[in-house]
């Protein structure tokens, strides 16, 4: 039988925004998935998220939904974990988003190891405001800044997020789409802040200026470029040149932020 | 039983009025000269099963109260001038959303970094026109560390009452001085809470008006699931583009305060019964004006004091009407005419406004006023 996502879609909230052959929706789907393998509660499920494209999924989706200001999704969701710690919470939203004007948020979240899944959506450009390039545009790509060719050099989300403090970083693709919900499986059911990214594409904005043809193609270069955690230990740096790793890359057991203020609630009770 | 007295500083009398309220979350950044607000919370809350947390900049604390405002809790964030800068962008979130929260601001130097330990008034127009687009204000300027502490419980009241932001402001000299305080007994001050939801779960709408200017806001994990966003949005919380749709939420944000001034602006007159002079003035500056009020009645003169504690909305009706009665009026401020400003935009030129304005980190003493006050008689 069939996958019922509706169970989780807001009834008239579809169709989303997003063009065709974004992979936005892929992730979306992944998510409620995810969401339905641990059987987490609705009602006790806020999803935040900041703004943009990425950033407009929480609305589609049956839970306690907030859809913030620019680059403050970790913030707000901070205060929500906080607040009431039994909350699942879960943030999506895009690269620029959350690692440029919510760059500070996000590295604080990884720092407090706050119990909270933050899946980030990477299609390497401002798709809302229409291609400007982001901290996560390659070095020499096309946006609409930067029609020479970009000149900034690019964050790697996964390693910015493991040097920060998260203590559960997976990677994962569009293209990939069965692997999606099973990294978030594992992320949500890790205690501490876990960073799901997944690679994305973005057709309209993205793909065009940089010589893509077509969708098929931005998902194929996905595919290629994609290289599981363990066929990796196996490569040497040179076969991996180019290549980006896939799968759980970090995976550590460090005191969870919630946790510790409980400890901090106890010893001011004494 | 006697009552419970003590010699407190006015940030530590905001963060007690803040607990006696019902706060139960603080999130801040730390900043001079209102970070006691931050340490005395980081001490008592964790006492009740409260939280505090020190975010990594004052745009996160911001964010972080209205985030655990959403699941129900009453909370309080604190900062000043450069900070209240940061935290404009989500005071308009928190207005748009309309979610409670209060934000305790001690008034120092500025613009910029400024005079950090000076005392200063030069935040009020912030407090209504800081953030971007059309919103409601809501700001209470008190002037001891006892009224500082009750008007934090107001700021609360009013915050939970309206579904809005309020700003306390109280410049730096009475968030700093220390005053005798007689704490009220519980039960004594009233203490507003949230209306819940009267609707099931799947008749609820976020801002559903058939409750009202202000519809009750249900809590992130409980039965009921909603959608918040900074979007401008339907009665559902779905963002809308639709004209109509707009126009009317944004009339509706800005009345729900515009329409009940009379329940939310405070003021206090002081021998303006038989008053010539009429002087008004808030927060420390008042102080000053009341000792020159007193050295110019023992003089003959017949001066008065209008004191404003509810900054926004402005008591325009009141000093309006006081206007008509006085020959002149003088608005001593730690700022260069911002309240001036205000008051004699809605006077319709009734009398004369003579302004004192002071903005070297000094305060506005008596003398000053009383000069004034003898000038223009």
């Amino acid at each position: 039988m069939a996958f019922d996502y509706d169970k989780y879609i807001r009834p008239g909230k579809l169709p989303h925004i997003w063009c065709p052959g974004c992979g936005h929706g892929i992730v979306m789907k992944g998510l409620i998935r995810a969401i339905d393998t641990l059987g987490l509660d609705k009602n006790n499920t806020a999803i935040v998220s900041g703004i943009g494209c990425a950033s407009r999924l929480p609305g589609y989706l049956d839970c306690c939904t907030l859809h913030t200001a620019h680059g403050r999704a970790a913030a707000f969701a901070t205060g929500v974990k906080m607040a009431k710690p039994e909350m699942n919470v879960i943030l999506c939203g895009g690269d620029g988003d959350g690692t440029a004007i919510g760059g500070n948020h996000f590295i604080h979240a990884c720092r407090r190891n706050i119990d909270m899944t933050y899946i980030i959506m990477n299609n390497n450009i401002y798709g809302m405001t229409g291609g400007q390039f982001s901290p996560c545009t390659p070095t020499g790509a096309k946006a609409s800044t930067t029609p020479y060719g970009n000149p900034d050099p690019s964050f790697d989300v996964a390693q910015l997020a493991i040097g920060a403090g998260a203590t559960f970083v997976a990677r994962g693709t569009a293209y990939h789409a069965t692997q999606i919900d099973k990294l978030i499986v594992e992320a949500i059911q890790h205690k501490g802040f876990s960073v799901v990214e997944i690679l994305d594409d973005c057709p309209t904005t993205y793909g065009r200026r940089n010589k893509f043809k077509s969708v098929i193609e931005m998902m194929n270069r996905l595919k290629d470029v994609a290289v599981p955690v363990k066929a990796a230990e196996k490569m040497t740096a040179e076969q991996l040149q180019g290549k980006i790793i896939t799968g759980v890359l970090h995976k550590v057991e460090k005191p969870e932020y919630t946790t510790e203020y409980a400890k901090v609630i106890e010893r001011a009770q004494k | 039983m006697a009552k419970k007295v003590a010699f407190l500083q006015g940030n530590e009398a905001a963060a007690q009025g803040a607990l006696y309220a019902g706060c139960t979350f603080f999130g801040g950044y730390p900043i001079t000269p209102s970070t006691e607000v931050a340490e005395v919370l980081s001490n008592e809350l964790p006492k009740i099963g409260g939280k505090f947390i020190q975010m990594e900049d004052e745009i996160g604390a911001m964010a972080s109260v209205i985030g655990a405002s959403l699941t129900g809790a009453k909370v309080l964030t604190a900062t000043s001038g450069p900070g209240l800068s940061l935290k404009q962008e989500l005071i308009g979130y928190a207005c748009i959303a309309e979610t409670p929260c209060v934000i305790v601001n001690v008034m120092r130097g500025g613009p910029s970094t400024g005079m950090p330990t000076g005392p200063s008034q030069s935040d009020v127009m912030s407090a209504k026109w800081g953030t971007h687009g059309d919103h409601p204000a809501i700001c209470l300027v008190p002037a001891s560390v006892q009224e500082l502490f009750e008007e934090t419980v107001r700021a609360f009241n009013l915050a939970e009452k309206y579904r809005t932001p309020v700003m306390v402001m109280p410049d730096e000299i009475v968030a700093h001085m220390r005053e005798r305080i007689v704490f009220p007994e519980p039960g004594e001050l009233e203490v507003i809470n949230r209306t819940a939801p009267s609707v099931p779960p799947e008749q609820y709408k976020p801002y559903d008006t058939s409750f009202g200017d202000v519809p009750p806001l249900a809590a992130f994990g409980t039965n009921y699931r909603f959608h918040v966003t900074g979007l401008n949005k339907g009665q559902d919380g779905f963002p809308t583009t639709k004209a109509a749709w707009v126009q009317a939420e944004e009339e509706r944000q800005v009345r729900k305060v515009e329409a009940n001034v009379d329940d939310i602006v405070q003021f206090e007159e002081y021998l303006l019964d038989d008053a010539e002079v009429a002087i008004v003035a808030f927060g420390s500056t008042s102080r000053s004006a009341r000792f020159a009020v007193n050295e110019a009645r023992k003089e003959g003169i017949k001066a008065g004091l209008f004191r404003i504690k509810t900054f926004w909305p402005f008591p325009e009706k009141q000093i309006n009407a006081l206007a008509g009665k006085v020959k002149a009026i003088i608005t001593p401020e730690m700022n260069l005419g911002m309240c001036t400003g205000v008051v004699k935009g809605c006077i319709d030129g009734k009398a004369p406004v003579h302004g004192i304005f002071r903005v070297d980190g000094e305060p506005i003493n008596p003398g000053q006023i009383l000069e004034k006050i003898k000038e223009v008689k």
